[in-house]
């Protein structure tokens, strides 16, 4: 790790290109990781430490007391002036420029400060009752089994819908092959806003608004995942597969135990694009599925924003979990991506 | 175990023939060996007994049974690529067990043919490695191993050895012909190796474009090459062939002149020769003798080259005509670049062929065998 964060050009020093090669590195880490870092921080802070102005990075909230005497905790007040200076008060109520304060440890005495002469006394917090009302007081595990079945389920139809398609256009000869194969590819000019009409009226034709069967059927067959996978699949030797027909296998073993392993890290890169996919799908879901019980977190997430007020710690905090799984998926798969990318890339 | 007809096999590639009608049987038992240049169709040819290309005419019969129609995985054929095709993300003992695994073999008959097959082919210790874990030639083995397990009853070898290095192939030379011993199974091996086609087959087969030149014996090949074709192809180094015309017909000898005039004999056939016509004579270097003074059928030559390999020695010639001429010299040889000497052209080793279409005149005297 030392070495690999040490490692530079210049023999004895860091030379010009180091020095902008690191600065490089580092401000796109900060453009890229930044956010996300403070959409994560921010889920932990409470509805008025977000509302708080100016911002402040941290989780930090109010610390309060209970006094006697009083019903309501107090917030405690860090004295930097006046005569009390160095003392922490606890405010009764702010008249004014003047705040009522009282001593937690005296609560007989009332004192009268100056509100320039104090500042909030605060201390790290993590606001955990974001998370932990999702489950309590929104249906979360509801939410979160619609994403979790749609991407599931579209990611292994598309994977084999797709892989059947490539292995046909790869491996066997027919008469319009090419042609085929150009028309699935073209398919990729088409935006995708195009086709919402006329895919939302054979969906709701078949009676399928409304349930998840709706996102995933149209979304299996994908242009780019066929691509992908021809291309992969026309760098296995033919010879294999005659092997293997020579070994008595029927075409539908072939594919199974002969094309389909060899294939694993064209398939990779596909299990994962289709799970990003169909994981952070809005557009569509939102068209097809109106009823809550039905949604997924996308539009779960959405449904966070209200007309009149937007629960800003809750929607963070589900933000948060939504973006867990995917970044799970992705941590375990990604070496695929680069070894897949790079062999199913343009030969 | 069985015999394979081929009648008349045809294979068209949009308007191009790459096999023309090819006529053939091979024997049960036997072990055949399609030879000739690359691009010559005899690969074409095998995948078409295989299964793997389309029959486009003619008729492909084993055991007497019409073939055609049926697939690669019905024929009960087994065959070793060039590539090997081993399945990489199998081990070897998955890869010798998939196909019996495809014709729904009870699994502890899977075991015992796959360890029976693996202590013949001494593959034990590496049953449990994946291909890319091994050499040249147990990746060879193994291929061959898992046509061996299925008990087919034809073997194809497509070029299984040219992968290898020298050493390496002449081992597994050795063992394919003993496999071939042991087993007595019919085997149909393409090379463009002759000295492969010749050290291992009963029957070659001589291809060129698409068509076959000639079948025979391995000998028979050597001694009686049918054309000019199978005369250059059969034999290293290559025959030693000059341009001559007719000058004399006698009943079994010939006598030909060429172009300087000189006079040379052959023991051939004769008929359908006049004086005046063209051929093309043709001497297997160790049929040429080098001597010192000028005899019968001896051309004056000058050594441009000499390969001294310790046993024995070539030779490489040039007549004072032009013409180049390998001779094969037992032994080692004093002679050094630059010496002049006679070639004498021994009647008896003879071979004339036409120079129109390329047929040989058939030998009189066959030296070789005597």
């Amino acid at each position: 790790m030392k070495r690999f964060l040490t490692r530079r050009r210049g023999r004895y020093r860091m030379d010009w290109m180091d020095w902008l090669s690191w600065g490089y590195l580092v401000v796109g880490l900060l453009l890229m990781l930044g956010p996300v870092l403070w959409l994560v921080l921010s889920s932990f802070k409470t509805e008025t430490a977000l509302a708080e102005y100016p911002p402040r990075l941290l989780p930090l909230s109010a610390v309060t007391a209970t006094v006697e005497g009083h019903d309501a905790p107090l917030p405690l007040f860090d004295i930097t002036g006046g005569e009390h200076a160095g003392r922490q008060l606890a405010e009764i109520r702010r008249i004014g420029l003047e705040a009522q304060m009282v001593d937690p440890a005296a609560p007989g005495e009332t004192i009268s400060i100056s509100i320039d002469d104090r500042t909030p006394a605060r201390e790290f917090k993590l606001a955990t009752e974001n998370y932990t009302s999702l489950f309590s007081r929104f249906n979360f595990m509801l939410y979160f089994w619609n994403s979790v079945f749609i991407t599931v389920v579209a990611t292994i139809l598309t994977v084999l819908v797709n892989s059947m398609a490539a292995f046909a256009l790869s491996k066997y000869r027919f008469r319009g092959r090419t042609t085929v194969f150009l028309l699935i590819i073209a398919t990729l000019m088409i935006p995708p806003t195009i086709n919402l009409v006329p895919i939302f009226i054979v969906v709701s034709e078949l009676g399928l608004v409304n349930s998840p069967w709706a996102v995933i059927w149209p979304a299996i067959a994908t242009p780019t995942g066929v691509f992908l996978l021809r291309q992969y699949m026309l760098s296995i030797p033919d010879d294999l597969l005659d092997a293997a027909r020579m070994d008595h296998a029927s075409e539908w073993r072939v594919y199974w135990k002969i094309v389909m392993p060899l294939s694993a890290p064209a398939l990779a890169v596909l299990v994962i694009f289709s799970m990003m996919w169909r994981w952070n799908d809005f557009l569509w879901p939102l068209i097809v599925l109106n009823r809550s019980d039905e949604f997924t977190l996308q539009l779960a997430l959405n449904s966070f924003q209200g007309e009149l007020q937007t629960s800003w710690s809750n929607l963070l905090a589900m933000t948060v979990l939504t973006l867990l799984p995917i970044t799970i998926v992705f941590a375990f798969l990604q070496k695929y991506i680069t070894t897949g990318i790079a062999q199913t890339g343009v030969k | 175990m069985a015999q394979l007809d081929l009648d008349g096999l045809i294979k068209d590639y949009g308007d191009v023939r790459a096999v023309h009608g090819v006529d053939l049987v091979v024997e049960e038992g036997e072990f055949c060996v399609f030879v000739g240049p690359s691009g010559c169709g005899k690969s074409t040819l095998l995948r078409m007994i295989a299964g793997l290309e389309e029959i486009t005419g003619g008729e492909l019969r084993i055991d007497g049974v019409r073939v055609n129609e049926q697939r690669a995985s019905e024929r009960g054929l087994a065959m070793v690529f060039q590539s090997y095709a081993l399945y990489p993300h199998m081990t070897v003992r998955q890869n010798l067990a998939f196909g019996l695994e495809n014709i729904r073999l009870p699994k502890g008959q899977i075991v015992e043919k796959v360890a029976e097959a693996a202590r013949m082919l001494q593959l034990e210790e590496y049953l449990d490695r994946k291909p890319r874990q091994l050499s040249g030639g147990q990746r060879q083995r193994v291929a061959i191993g898992r046509c061996v397990v299925r008990e087919p009853r034809v073997f194809l070898f497509d070029e299984p050895l040219s992968n290898l290095d020298a050493e390496l192939r002449v081992t597994m030379r050795g063992e394919i012909a003993d496999l071939h011993k042991r087993l007595g199974n019919t085997m149909v091996y393409v090379t463009h190796d002759q000295v492969e086609a010749m050290t291992m087959a009963d029957k070659i087969v001589v291809l060129r474009e698409g068509r076959v030149e000639q079948v025979g014996r391995p000998l028979d090949l050597y001694n009686r090459p049918a054309n000019l074709f199978v005369a250059g192809f059969i034999g290293s180094p290559r025959m030693n062939l000059f341009d001559a015309t007719v000058a004399g017909v006698e009943v079994g000898a010939l006598k030909v002149k060429d172009a300087q005039g000189r006079a040379f004999h052959g023991a051939v056939a004769v008929d359908g020769l006049s004086p005046g016509e063209a051929v093309v004579l043709g001497i297997r270097p160790e049929h040429v003798l080098l001597s010192d003074h000028e005899e019968e059928d001896c051309l004056a030559v000058t050594v441009e080259g000499i390969e001294q390999l310790g046993g024995h020695s070539y030779l490489h010639c040039r007549s004072d005509a032009g013409a180049s001429l390998t001779a094969h010299v037992a032994g080692q040889t004093a002679l050094r670049r630059g010496s002049c000497t006679n070639a004498v052209l021994r009647r008896a080793f003879i071979h004339v062929f036409r120079k129109a279409d390329g047929a040989a005149f058939e030998r009189q005297v066959i030296g070789e065998a005597a």
